[in-house]
C-alpha cells in the first residue's frame, strides 16, 4: 500500500484538516488504491517532455493600473463569520 | 405545440416574438412542473421563485416595446432557466453543495450569470451538483442526492447533476454548469439532453467557485444543440476580470448550424470504445457513426495512444489545484467557522473537518500528497509532462480529421449508492470526457439513444475554438434523429 497511517496523517495536518483514528485507515486504504492508478505514468517516457502547466498557451495579462469601484468593507464583511469593526476576527496566531 | 416549459429556447422565443406567450406564462409553467416533480427529481438547492416572476415581468416589458426581430437578437430574453450553485449569484445563496458554504451569500454575480440577467434573462433558482463539482453522481450533494428523470432509482450523473435533470425533467427551459472534468457532458448524456464543454478561455471563469482552475469551463445544458449555441453566444467573449480568458471577439455559434455535413472528416478513435463500456452505449454510438456518415460525412479510425495515461493525468492535476484552490475555506472570512477550538490551527483544521464532505476530503488530501516535498517530480511533474503528451496526440490527429465522435459516458445511468464507497470505480466513469478538459479542448454531448430505456450520449470533440464545427455536426445529426425529443414518464 503506497500510504501509511503516518503519511495520512502527515497530508492530513499539511491540508489543515482535522482526522479520527478510524478515518486514518479508510483515507490509508482509498488513497492507496487511487495512487496505484497513477503507476501507469511509470510507464510513458517523458524524457525532454515540457510539463504542460495549462491547457491553453500560458501569457502574462497586464492591464492598466485604473482605479475602479470595488466591494465597500460592508459589502467585504458581509459574509465573515467574525468581525470587529472593519476587520475579520480571528484567534491569537502567536502564543503570548 | 409541447407544453411552456417543455419548449426549446427557439420555439420559447419565438412565441415570446410573435406574443403568443408571455415571460411571466412560461416562468409559471415551469414553477408549476416543479411543483410537481421536484419531490422526486430533487434538481434545485434553492428555488427562487419571486426572483423569477419578477425577471419575467421585467422581461415582458422589455419584449413588449421590441420589434420581433430586436426580440430575435435577444433571444434569452424571458427564458426561464437555472443556474448550477458553484456560480456566484448576488444576494442568491451560492453553496457549492457543501456545508461549508451553507450560508454563504455572495456580494456579487459572476460574468455569466450578469450576461445572461442583462439579457432579460429568468433564473428559477440553483442547481444541485456534487459537492465544490467534485463526483460524477451528484450524490457527493451535502444536501439531498438529484434523481434521474428517466429512472429515479438512478443518477443523473455528475457534478452537474441538477443543472441536466432540470432540462431533461421539464423544470427549467436550458441550465449552466460547469466542466472539470465531464460534469456537463457527462450528466447531459446520462438524463437525455445536449451539453456543451466550451475551449479552455472562451467563457469567462469569474465568479466560478474554483474547483481546478486549468480545467475548469462553464457550459450550457439544454434541450438542443442550437439552444445550446444560443446560450454560448450569450456567455462567450473575453472578460478582464479572468486572466485566462482568450482575448477574443466571440463569434455566432449558430451560423454554421445548417451547413450540413459534406467535406466534413470525423475521427473514432479506438481507444474510447474498449475498457468498461457497456454493449447498449457502443451499439447507440455505432449506429450515430453510421448515421453522420450517411448525412455525408467521411469517416475513419485514428489512434491516441496517450489515452491510457489521462485518468491518473487529471486525477493528479486536478485535485492538486483542488488543494490549493480549496485552501481558502479557513473559517475567517466566509463560510463555515468551528468556534469550539480556541487555538488558530485547531479551530482551521474542525472547520474543514466539518465543512468538507469525503469526497472533497479525499481530494485535498490527494492534491496535498502529490504537491508534497519528496513526491512532487513523481507525480505531480509526471502528470504534467503527460498533459503536454496527450495535447499533442490531440493535435496531430485534429490534421487529418476536423472531429473525433466517442461515447461521452461508458456506461449509461446506474444505481444511486452502486458506486458511491467506491472512489476509483466512480472516476473511471469519466474516461471519454477528461482528455478534452486536459488538452482545453470543446467537447459536445447529443442524444443518440437508448439502451434499456436509459440514455446514451454520443461526444463530440474538436480543436480548440472549434464550437462551430461541432454544434453543426450535432445539429445536423440532431434533425435526422428523434432521440432529443423523447420526454422520460415521470
Amino acid at each position: 500500500m503506497p500510504l501509511d497511517r503516518a503519511q495520512v496523517v502527515h497530508i492530513a495536518a499539511l491540508a489543515r484538516i482535522g482526522i479520527s483514528d478510524d478515518e486514518i485507515d479508510a483515507y490509508a486504504g482509498q488513497l492507496s488504491d487511487i495512487i496505484d492508478q497513477f503507476e501507469v505514468l511509470n510507464e510513458l517516457d517523458t524524457t525532454g517532455v515540457e510539463p504542460a502547466g495549462h491547457a491553453g498557451e500560458l501569457r502574462a495579462v497586464m492591464r492598466d493600473d485604473a482605479p475602479a469601484d470595488s466591494l465597500s468593507p460592508d459589502e467585504a464583511l458581509s459574509n465573515a463569520p467574525r468581525r470587529e469593526g472593519e476587520f475579520f476576527r480571528v484567534n491569537a496566531v502567536l502564543d503570548e | 405545440m409541447p407544453e411552456h416549459n417543455w419548449l426549446s429556447i427557439q420555439e420559447a422565443r419565438d412565441l415570446l416574438a410573435r406574443r403568443e406567450v408571455s415571460s411571466v406564462e412560461l416562468t409559471r409553467a415551469c414553477l408549476e412542473r416543479i411543483e410537481t416533480v421536484e419531490d422526486s427529481v430533487g434538481s434545485f438547492i434553492t428555488l427562487t421563485p419571486e426572483l423569477a416572476l419578477s425577471q419575467a415581468e421585467a422581461a415582458d416589458s422589455m419584449l413588449a416595446n421590441r420589434t420581433p426581430e430586436q426580440a430575435n437578437a435577444s433571444p434569452l430574453t424571458g427564458i426561464p432557466m437555472q443556474v448550477k450553485d458553484v456560480l456566484c449569484t448576488k444576494g442568491v445563496p451560492t453553496t457549492c453543495a457543501s456545508r461549508m458554504l451553507a450560508d454563504y451569500v455572495p456580494v456579487y454575480n459572476s460574468t455569466v450569470v450578469d450576461k445572461l440577467f442583462r439579457r432579460g434573462a429568468v433564473m428559477l433558482g440553483k442547481g444541485n451538483m456534487d459537492e465544490f463539482a467534485m463526483g460524477s453522481s451528484c450524490e457527493n450533494s451535502a444536501f439531498h442526492p438529484t434523481h434521474n428523470p428517466w429512472d429515479t432509482t438512478r443518477v443523473p450523473g455528475g457534478s452537474s447533476g441538477g443543472a441536466a435533470a432540470a432540462v431533461a425533467s421539464g423544470e427549467a427551459i436550458y441550465s449552466l454548469g460547469s466542466d472539470t472534468g465531464g460534469s456537463v457532458r457527462q450528466p447531459a448524456a446520462l438524463c437525455g439532453v445536449v451539453g456543451l464543454k466550451p475551449s479552455y478561455g472562451l467563457v469567462s471563469r469569474y465568479g466560478l467557485v474554483a474547483y481546478a482552475s486549468s480545467l475548469d469551463q462553464i457550459g450550457p445544458i439544454g434541450r438542443t444543440v442550437a439552444d445550446c449555441a444560443l446560450v454560448l453566444d450569450s456567455i462567450a467573449g473575453h472578460d478582464p476580470r479572468d486572466a485566462t480568458s482568450l482575448p477574443i471577439t466571440a463569434s455566432d455559434f449558430t451560423a454554421d448550424l445548417d451547413m450540413g455535413l459534406e467535406g466534413i472528416r470525423l475521427g473514432i478513435p479506438g481507444e474510447y470504445f474498449t475498457e468498461g463500456i457497456e454493449e447498449g452505449v457502443k451499439h447507440a454510438v455505432d449506429e450515430a457513426i453510421t448515421t453522420l456518415e450517411g448525412l455525408g460525412a467521411s469517416v475513419r479510425e485514428v489512434s491516441l495512444p496517450s489515452t491510457k495515461y489521462a485518468l491518473a493525468c487529471y486525477y493528479l492535476i486536478a485535485p492538486s489545484e483542488c488543494s490549493a484552490n480549496l485552501a481558502r475555506y479557513d473559517g475567517v472570512k466566509y463560510g463555515y467557522s468551528d468556534q469550539q477550538a480556541d487555538d488558530m490551527w485547531g479551530a482551521m483544521e474542525q472547520t474543514r473537518r466539518y465543512g468538507f464532505g469525503p469526497e472533497v476530503t479525499r481530494r485535498i488530501m490527494l492534491g496535498t500528497f502529490a504537491l508534497s516535498a519528496g513526491y512532487y517530480d513523481a507525480y505531480y511533474l509526471k502528470a504534467q509532462q503527460a498533459r503536454t503528451l496527450i495535447r499533442r496526440d490531440f493535435a496531430e490527429v485534429f490534421e487529418t480529421v476536423d472531429a473525433l465522435v466517442t461515447p461521452t459516458s461508458p456506461v449509461v445511468a446506474f444505481p444511486i449508492g452502486e458506486k458511491a464507497d467506491h472512489p476509483v470505480q466512480m472516476y473511471l466513469i469519466d474516461v471519454c470526457t477528461l482528455p478534452v478538459n486536459i488538452a482545453g479542448l470543446p467537447g459536445l454531448s447529443v442524444p443518440c439513444g437508448f439502451s434499456d430505456g436509459l440514455p446514451v450520449g454520443m461526444q463530440l470533440i474538436g480543436p480548440h475554438l472549434s464550437e462551430p464545427t461541432l454544434l453543426r455536426i450535432g445539429h445536423t445529426y440532431e434533425q435526422a434523429t428523434e432521440w432529443h425529443t423523447q420526454q422520460p414518464a415521470l
